[in-house]
């Protein structure tokens, strides 16, 4: 073909015109990231600007001084903090097992008609709003606790001291039993999304070998899981430490470290909600905020190490 | 381990063993009027075929024609799927596999099996093959034992210097290799390898084939795989499966065929065996 002389046009490459739908998302996304991040700015600083009269009048020993007293104005944290420490802990001991086996029950054993109805059960106990379930612990659950099982632990254990003296409704371990119940559900759910994610493969290997249904758990599922196991734990003892409403309405808001579990005492989430409104003096008010600002450095730890454990488990994860 | 009674009439032209090395004498499975179903959907029809002692044993067929289905009926896997149907009668060494009163963790420790994509466990090279001895409580020697079987695999040369290692660091080809040296190190009766080389590069996969030549001096092998030279290279017998639809409309798989792999290949009985060793399956 012969040159007619005609050559096509380049092609318009450029933009034409703005794109709004860009723009604004970019803007909204922007904004509602930004408005996040000042947010826990600036709670953070309230809460240090309020709590300050009591950091400017007991300084750090605050955290290592067990006092609560508003008639001579003299506060410290440290029954809140081994409170707090104490019922969480006793929780996740009681419901770590409790949850792993829930899990392995829905995942492993039960059959699939029967796991996804319970599963949702399970997850529902979490719906129930804390102050609910608090309620349920003083009108049933405390006194349970303090007709049937103090009365046999005390005869069971009672060399220790823990379980010496009264039994009675309210108390740290009725309240770390509330506890329990409130973090299973988180566990257990995030425990059975672990073992549902475990490669099939690995557990058919292990019983291509000649290893029973327990020791394919134990020897493979359990050990792939782990990482992932810690780290459900600490999510839930992040929910235990924050709790409030159910721990104040059983735990008897003791201003004193307890020597025995059946003893009142006070978690830090508690006292906050308990004492706020009726703080009568600036230190009181102050003293109470200084206890929200040892929380929230407790609860960013917790959160802070369970996103290293994830973050580590994901490594091994991408390994296989 | 006893020798069964075998009913040389039963065999027809498979009745003498032509390995000439005394291999294929002893029948292993003998597998009659299998069917396998799944919450009541047939995968596998009316199979029966008999597989021999120290014989490679392949299977192959199109997708969905059962063939895996089988195999996972010998160390009783199907058993871990809820709502699999298992009838027919599958003898070992003359006993009945389903038979009332068989544990099926006894069964899978004298039977062995590599899966199609290499599984080992997130753990070291060592711990891997040690796993199927300490859970049979087979805690003596165990050193020695993890040694031998890495040497029957063709692994040893290149990990003895890195047991403590995970062996998920290992390549594709060598955890395939590691799977199989972790069946062998209970030292079972027979191997079953469903697909083993499928997800491995030609190089891994011809290592996997001369490990299975040396491998069955010692052990009876069944292998599923759907490349068919691979079952021409290292299979004595050739069992072949294919698609059959319903008149409900359903499919289900079915044994067309099942004899020496150089008559499979070369002068198959059955049109259908023919029309896919020669490639003009549709």
């Amino acid at each position: 073909m012969t040159s007619t002389g005609y050559t096509p046009a380049a092609p318009d490459l450029r933009r034409r015109g703005i794109r709004l739908g860009d723009v604004l998302f970019r803007g909204v996304s922007l904004a509602a990231a930004l408005a996040a991040a000042a947010l826990l700015g600036l709670i953070t600083w309230k809460v240090i600007d309020l709590a300050w009269p009591a950091m400017d009048a007991f300084g750090l020993s605050f955290v290592w001084t067990e006092a609560w007293d508003p008639v001579k104005d003299l506060y410290g944290g440290l029954a809140f903090i081994y409170g707090t420490v104490m019922t969480s802990l006793i929780a996740l001991v009681l419901a770590t097992p409790l949850s792993i086996a829930i899990a392995l029950f829905l995942t492993e054993i039960a059959p699939r008609r029967l796991a996804a109805p319970i599963a949702t059960m399970v997850e529902l106990l979490a719906a129930i709003p804390s102050v609910v379930l608090g309620l349920w612990g003083i009108l049933v659950f405390g006194p349970w606790v303090r007709d049937h099982l103090e009365p046999w632990l005390q005869g069971a254990f009672g060399f220790l001291p823990i379980f010496s003296g009264q039994p009675s409704q309210v108390g740290l371990l009725p309240a770390a039993l509330v506890l329990t119940i409130m973090i299973i559900p988180i566990t257990s759910a995030i425990c059975r999304e672990l073992f549902v994610r475990v490669p099939k493969d690995l557990v058919d290997g292990s019983m291509a070998l000649g290893s029973t249904r327990w020791e394919a758990i134990r020897k493979v599922l359990l050990p792939y899981a782990a990482p992932g196991i810690a780290a459900a734990i600490l999510l839930g003892l992040g929910r235990a430490f924050g709790e409030a409403i159910a721990v104040t309405q059983v735990i008897g808001n003791g201003n004193v470290i307890p020597s025995s579990w059946f003893e009142p005492a006070d978690t830090l989430g508690s006292r906050i909600a308990a004492q706020y409104q009726g703080a009568t003096s600036v230190l009181q008010a102050g003293s109470i905020l200084y206890l929200a600002a040892i929380l929230m450095v407790i609860s960013l730890v917790t959160n802070v190490v369970a996103q290293l454990v994830v973050a580590r488990f994901e490594k091994v994860r991408r390994a296989y | 381990m006893t020798t069964p009674e075998i009913d040389r009439t039963r065999l027809g032209a498979l009745a003498e063993p032509a390995s000439g090395d005394g291999r294929g004498d002893d029948v292993v499975f003998d597998v009659r009027d299998l069917s396998v179903s799944y919450s009541g959907n047939v995968a596998l029809k009316d199979a029966t075929l008999q597989v021999r002692e120290n014989y490679v044993t392949a299977f192959i067929g199109p997708s969905g024609c059962g063939k895996s289905t089988f195999i996972r009926v010998f160390n009783r896997m199907n058993d871990l799927i809820d709502g699999a149907r298992v009838e027919g009668t599958v003898l070992y060494h003359d006993r009945d596999l389903y038979g009332d009163g068989v544990d099926p963790v006894e069964v899978r420790r004298r039977i062995g099996m590599v899966f199609q994509k290499p599984n080992p466990f997130p753990k070291s090279i060592y711990d891997n093959i040690a796993f199927g001895p300490r859970v049979l409580g087979m805690k003596k020697g165990l050193d020695e034992r993890v040694e031998r079987a890495l040497q029957s695999a063709a692994l040893w040369d290149e990990v003895k210097d890195r047991l403590k290692e995970n062996a998920l660091g290992l390549s594709g080809g060598q955890q395939q290799r590691l799977c199989i040296a972790r069946a062998i190190a209970v030292e079972p009766d027979v191997i079953l390898m469903d697909e083993p080389a499928s997800a491995l590069d030609p190089i891994s996969t011809s290592r996997i084939e001369d490990l299975i030549h040396d491998l069955k001096r010692s052990y009876t092998i069944v292998i599923v795989t759907h490349n068919m030279q691979q079952a021409a290279r290292v299979a004595d017998m050739t069992a072949f499966f294919s698609v059959e639809v319903r008149d409900d409309g359903g499919r289900h798989g079915v044994l067309v065929e099942y004899d020496r792999t150089t008559k499979i290949f070369t002068n198959p009985s059955d049109r259908r065996t023919e029309d896919y060793v020669t490639g003009r399956f549709g």
